[in-house]
């Protein structure tokens, strides 16, 4: 597979955006997220006035370095699908910025930004919908080399055999059309056309829970022999905490519209701090039979409250167990409670310090804080049983 | 049978196989009991084998969760117990004996007497099970009321009692509801609701919990249960999460391409299973409960067609341990052996040789 870059068919637009395009310096994130936020207006009447907002992502932050996968979890509508949308600038934020190797692209312009498509690429969860039924494989994972207008050495016929060759599939099915597939075997389409143009960033959105189980595992192994092969960078949005613990390195737990936290795998998954992680945790199932009644589980009541109106400070204070005054009035910032592991909540658990010490320290809220130790009380009444 | 493109061997076979069960009818002694089940349906590229010979029984208060990829006849399974196939462009053989009643032969307006009173089903998607243009309330009032000579207020008061019972909150209220005012999680509540409105003595749930959330999935699986025990009701399970049937189940029975590829307690299939089918299912799995894998062990290959289910084993030509038999399993169709009481396989495989098989390669990297 040998792809120039450097052809003569660049136009002087992408070429000028090249010029500054640097290498990122030793120990600089490869994507910085600050603050990132979109709000998506809700209109009325007959003037179209905004009459609220849906606050789909409220101010995230995060960064992601070089050849690791950050995993981003949670429920549906708690934003992270807005959030890679966003990254990949296929939806303009509200607020908030984005930096791709050390450019801020929040605001870049589509011609701009055009050039840049080489380096952030996106995998879609439908292997269905996000191929064009009427045209060929070839056509398909081709589109790339045409659109930014790059030669390759053999031809585009032989680059996009290659591709097919490196996902695992036939090259011979180049003339193939999508429904002669299975959606494993989209899916490996969607991933070549993804990888065409060699991303430097890869936001997978969901990319394996359309899937069987047993072609999900395929996948799985496909991407991470992917990574290691091509110094891959990939930010994995998905709901699935199995799939998110075997391929992400960090995980961002997010919950109508926030980080909650923010922390390594094993880290996330061995001793999670925010109460909301803890209970999103213990409620997947374990395909053990012997586990069964022998582990407690988190019961959360009720569901997920509207981004319409999200609860004041806490999001979370609603549902949960741990909630004092304090949840309702002050919102735990998201700190680092101990070396890489961030939480946002007053009350953290597999830990002795607490967002609750840095407010009161900033006396935002004197006299409401009570001790960490204390035992909860509170609107969500009495603890479930075995927390 | 018109159309078919396979040789016409197994279609043969499928009109004497209806002749002699038609013959040999006995009820048995099981609350229901699946004998022989196919459901296959011609279409203009062939006979679509969904279910091709199932057998298995089910007890009063027990559960069984059936397993298995898209397209391997779970849910066809399901709706042809409950009578819910198009009759028009299906065959249908075998027998089904729900408490000494057959199903299979019987008449279309017997099968819809039994819906609901006796047997109900919970669909996966409760958006478009539910009509949009009626209330809530209104949905279960006329359920219960095809079953129930009561008048209308009785059923309303029954409806609401129903909504309180699986967890809505203000059931009075959120009774006059339409489905899309309420949440996922709220909608398949409502759903269960609807369905044990009668107090069925069999409830299949299709994959009651595929499109919730993991927080929600839990409530629905404890709220499942609860109900099981409360109304002594005979569960089937559909689903293709191993976790959620392991919580659940008492027995699994694994479908692969319409067939029955494994039948077994619980505790065997997770512990001691004797399928390569099976040992891929579990090890295509990332699990939360055992130290991180470096790599998952995927089944290669894709699902069959169920037009062209591959000769012999259907599973051969995705099966890892195909050669240690000669062949055998591209030219012979396995038969379903109990190898154990209540554990059935259908592998050509010696049994000594699968224990090894799972004892030294496959168990340790799970």
């Amino acid at each position: 597979m040998n792809i120039s870059k450097a052809t003569a068919g660049e136009t002087t637009v992408s070429a000028a955006a090249r010029a500054d395009a640097r290498p990122i310096r030793e120990g600089e994130p490869l994507l910085q997220v600050d603050n990132l936020g979109k709000h998506f207006p809700v209109t009325a009447g007959l003037l179209r006035r905004q009459v609220a907002a849906v606050k789909a992502v409220d101010g995230v932050s995060f960064s992601v370095h070089k050849g690791e996968t950050l995993g981003v979890v949670g429920e549906s509508g708690c934003g992270k699908s807005t959030t890679g949308r966003m990254i990949m600038r296929l939806l303009d934020p509200s607020f908030g910025r984005i930096v791709f190797e050390g450019r801020d692209i929040t605001k870049m312009s589509q011609g701009r930004l055009r050039p840049l498509r080489r380096d952030l690429q996106m995998i879609f969860q439908d292997p269905y919908s996000s191929l064009n039924p009427r045209k060929t494989v070839g056509a398909i994972v081709g589109a790339p080399f045409r659109l930014q207008n790059i030669k390759t050495e053999q031809g585009v016929k032989k680059a996009v055999q290659d591709l097919l060759e490196l996902v695992g599939l036939n090259p011979e099915h180049y003339n193939r059309y999508p429904h002669e597939f299975s959606g494993g075997q989209r899916q490996r389409i969607g991933i070549a056309r993804t990888l065409a143009l060699r991303p430097k960033l890869i936001v997978a959105d969901e990319p394996v829970s359309a899937l069987d189980v047993s072609v999900q595992a395929q996948v799985v192994n496909l991407m991470e022999d992917l990574q290691d092969e091509l110094d891959l960078t990939y930010v994995v949005i998905a709901h699935d905490l199995s799939v998110v613990r075997h391929i992400a390195d960090r995980v961002a737990v997010m919950y109508l519209g926030k980080i909650v936290e923010l922390a390594d795998r094993s880290d996330l998954y061995e001793r999670p701090m925010h109460p909301y992680t803890n209970a999103l945790l213990s409620a997947v199932p374990i395909p053990d039979p012997k586990d069964r009644g022998a582990r407690t589980r988190i019961r959360l009541q009720g569901d997920v409250p509207s981004p319409l109106d999200p609860p004041p400070a806490c999001r979370f204070h609603t549902r949960c167990w741990k909630a004092q005054e304090i949840c309702k009035q002050v919102e735990p910032p998201l700190i680092e409670l101990s070396p890489g592991h961030q939480a946002a909540c007053h009350f953290p658990e597999n830990t002795t310090v607490s967002a609750t010490d840095e407010v009161s320290r900033a006396a935002v809220a004197p006299g409401a804080a009570p001790a960490p130790g204390e035992p909860p009380s509170g609107p969500a009444g009495t603890p479930p049983p075995g927390v | 049978m018109a159309r078919r493109n396979t040789g016409g061997k197994h279609a043969a076979g499928l009109v004497d196989d209806v002749g002699a069960h038609v013959a040999g009818r006995t009820p048995p002694s099981a609350f229901l009991e699946v004998r022989d089940l196919r459901i296959h349906f011609p279409t203009d590229d062939g006979l679509v084998r969904s279910v091709d010979g199932l057998s298995f029984r089910l007890e009063r208060g027990k559960t069984l969760g059936i397993v298995g990829e898209s397209g391997s006849g779970k849910s066809v399974t399901s709706l042809g117990i409950l009578g819910l196939h198009n009759r028009r462009n299906a065959t249908v053989s075998g027998e089904i004996w729900l408490d000494g009643q057959e199903l299979v032969h019987a008449s279309p307006g017997d099968v819809r007497a039994l819906r609901g009173r006796k047997m109900a089903m919970i669909f996966q998607d409760p958006l478009s099970a539910m009509h949009p243009f009626y209330t809530v309330g209104h949905q279960i009032v006329e359920a219960y009321r095809v079953h129930n000579d009561v008048s209308k207020r009785v059923a309303r008061k029954h409806a609401i009692d129903m909504l309180g019972r699986v967890g809505i909150p203000k059931p009075d209220k959120r009774v006059d509801d339409y489905p899309h005012q309420f949440s996922g999680g709220m909608r398949q509540r409502a759903m269960i609701a609807m369905a044990l409105s009668c107090d069925p003595e069999l409830l299949i749930a299709d994959e009651p919990t595929t499109a919730l959330d993991v927080t929600v999935q839990a409530q629905i699986l404890d709220l499942i249960r609860d109900l099981q025990q409360e109304f002594n009701s005979a569960v089937i399970m559909i689903t293709h999460d191993l976790g959620v049937v392991a919580e659940l189940s008492d027995d699994i029975l694994v479908m692969y391409a319409g067939r029955c590829a494994e039948y077994a307690s619980v505790d065997d299939a997770f512990h001691r299973p004797l399928h390569p089918y099976t040992w891929g299912l579990l090890g295509s799995m990332p699990r939360l409960d055992r130290e991180r894998s470096e790599r998952l062990m995927p089944i290669k290959g894709t699902p069959p067609s169920l037009i062209n289910v591959p000769s012999g084993c259907a599973f051969h030509p995705r099966c890892a341990y195909g050669e240690l038999n000669g062949g055998r399993s591209e030219t012979e169709r396995p038969e379903l052996v109990e190898v154990e009481p209540g554990h059935k396989a259908a592998c050509h495989l010696s049994l000594q040789q699968r224990r090894e098989i799972w004892e030294s390669e496959i168990r340790p990297k799970l």
